[in-house]
């Protein structure tokens, strides 16, 4: 406890069991996720991922944080116990790089889905990203046009079809 | 508790309009046997550029004719990075990142990150900054539902309540200049108080703001809440159960219009809310109209809970008297030797916090509104700072809200989430 705040610490991979508990058993009854966010300490220390929860039946919050080493960034997902988790699962991981294993849809949610230079709530990531302001204008320059359409766009379209060459109306007299 | 209510009740038999009588021309667009023709699946882009999705969003739909079939919202065009930002920032250069989030309610956040601050340092502020912060957080929630209320008005086809509403909007940036000196951009708040206090005469020009505003509320009322037009654009549109908008993490007055009782102020009181008098009105169908009803009563409340924190709003000083926390007054501080080695060192420096981390919810116009910040011993910089942000959370709802309606009803649902995009992509 700490304050008025209710923290418990959890080993990664019993989260889902966890989890799973506090959403069904009926002391506990924590229906609502309320935000799903990663923390980086730097210089090495574990990533962790932090849960805030409300019980709107019993009227009372709950916070989990859990401790992911570097070398394995992975936890389960709850994105199937919470609908909630879904977008804010993707943020982890968009930002932080954390794996969440059964994700439905794990992409890139606020930065573009092809951002090549990392994930920027890393501490290691610097203020004014990776690239210089050169290197990203001509990488931006280089860009395939067809690559700002998302991949469910694409697909939706069917496979590219070639253009017909546009013919120039013959001048008239 | 008080008792929780809602006053307006309108019929819903469809044959019927509100008054028993049946209805003149009711917009039921259902209801015509549609004729059979071949039709194709399409696939159109709503958006990032385009006034109907109330900022920079796209909405990618897959359509049958014009039912939607399913929408993928895209989002992060305007991502600034702000919590990265934060990192590299003292506790008090953080305020103006706040309000350039929410820039539609932007008292509510610079109030919310330094409450969460001053959570984790243990600092109480004065009775005075209390009431005088209660204030500026009601004001922005009429504030934020107002543009609300009048782009959602003008989404349906209505454009008058768009005109009053922003009328008094103005109002509000003319207090809101009188208090902090900037019309959107605020930064009203600092860690142990405020910017400044109240200047003089300002209670007085909130009173009369008090006292007109219910008028004009009431006009824009009787254009909407019976109009038949308005409430063939919403009922039933974008209808959500309560088990569900839980499940969702949907907050604010769109969970509360499903029927769940949940409102921070009540639940998780702070600021001594639970001394004021106010009710929270609590939707049935969890649709795009009950959404409208719920906002409506929340300004009236509102209302309520500002001419109350008037009424008992203390003397004395607004700041925490505790050199270390709040600056010295500029006579202060070039006369007195050691006002200026604390200016000196809070400006340089800044405050330093104990180890640990805090997460502190209010309820903000768009819902639940959370700021967590943890922080390394003596540090003066957050190690993070995270932002719950309600409109993103609500945002995420909406593949599931618009299945099945028509694009026209997209836009309605889309603007009843009330969702401002600064925030989402933060």
């Amino acid at each position: 406890m700490a304050g008025d705040q209710t923290v418990v610490w959890i080993a990664p991979e019993k989260s889902l069991e966890i989890l799973t508990w506090l959403k069904d058993d009926p002391a506990q009854q924590y229906d609502m996720m309320s935000d799903v966010t990663g923390v980086d300490y730097g210089s090495g220390r574990p990533i962790e991922v932090v849960y805030q929860m409300f019980s709107t039946v019993h009227k009372r919050a709950l916070r989990l944080r859990c401790r992911l080493p570097l070398e394995a960034l992975e936890i389960d997902s709850v994105a199937g116990l919470w609908h909630s988790a879904n977008w804010l699962e993707r943020e982890v991981y968009d930002l932080f790089g954390v794996t969440f294993k059964g994700h439905p849809d794990l992409r890139r949610i606020l930065m573009p889905f092809d951002y090549a230079e990392g994930h920027p709530l890393r501490k290691d990531f610097p203020l004014r990203g990776r690239f210089s302001r050169a290197e990203q204008t001509r990488r931006a320059l280089a860009q395939d046009v067809e690559r700002f359409y998302g991949s469910q766009e694409l697909a939706h379209g069917g496979p590219p079809q070639q253009v017909p060459a546009r013919t120039e109306p013959e001048a008239e007299g | 508790m008080a008792e929780r209510t809602i006053e307006v009740s309108v019929g819903r038999n469809p044959e019927m309009g509100v008054d028993g009588f049946p209805a003149a021309s009711p917009m039921r667009p259902f209801d015509v046997p549609e004729p059979r023709l071949d039709t194709e699946e399409m696939l159109i882009n709503i958006g990032p550029q385009h006034p109907a999705t109330h900022g920079v969003l796209r909405l990618i739909c897959e359509l049958d004719g014009e039912t939607v079939m399913s929408v993928t919202p895209d989002i992060g065009y305007l991502h600034s990075s702000f919590e990265k930002l934060g990192e590299y920032r003292t506790w008090n250069q953080i305020v103006p990142l706040t309000d350039r989030m929410d820039y539609l309610a932007p008292l509510i956040y610079n109030c919310a990150y330094v409450m969460a601050v001053e959570k984790l340092m243990g600092i109480e502020v004065t009775e005075r900054c209390k009431v005088v912060r209660v204030i500026c957080m009601e004001l922005d929630r009429i504030f934020g539902h107002l543009l609300w209320l009048g782009t959602t008005a003008i989404d349906v086809g209505a454009f008058t309540p768009f005109l009053y509403a922003f009328q008094q909007r103005e109002r509000i940036y003319t207090l809101h200049e009188a208090l902090t000196g900037a019309r959107i951009t605020t930064s009203a708040t600092r860690v142990g108080g405020m910017m400044a206090d109240l200047p003089e005469g300002w209670v007085n020009e909130l009173l009369d703001f008090l006292n007109t505003f219910p008028d004009t509320l009431h006009e824009i009322d009787s254009l909407l809440t019976r109009n038949q037009i308005h409430i063939g654009r919403t009922q039933g549109v974008g209808a959500i159960g309560a088990a569900d908008a839980i499940n969702y993490g949907l907050t604010g007055p769109n969970l509360r219009a499903a029927g769940v009782d949940y409102d921070v102020r009540k639940d998780r009181p702070y600021y001594d809310y639970e001394t004021y008098d106010f009710d929270v009105p609590i939707g049935e169908h969890g649709d795009c109209y009950d959404r409208y009803l719920c906002r409506m009563e929340e300004m009236r409340q509102s209302v309520q809970i500002l001419h109350q924190a008037i009424a008992r709003l203390p003397g004395g000083p607004i700041n925490v008297q505790d050199p270390n926390i709040s600056l010295p007054s500029k006579t202060e501080c070039m006369s007195d030797m050691e006002s200026m080695i604390h200016h000196f060192k809070l400006i340089t420096d800044g405050i330093p916090a104990p180890e640990g981390d805090c997460y502190m919810a209010i309820e903000g116009s768009k819902g639940e509104l959370g700021m967590y910040v943890v922080a390394e011993e003596g540090s003066t910089k957050p190690v993070r700072w995270r932002i719950r942000p309600p409109s993103f959370v609500n945002l995420s709802t909406i593949a599931k809200l618009a299945e099945g309606h028509l694009v026209s009803d997209l836009i309605m649902i889309n603007a009843s989430l009330d969702i401002v995009l600064g925030e989402i992509d933060r």
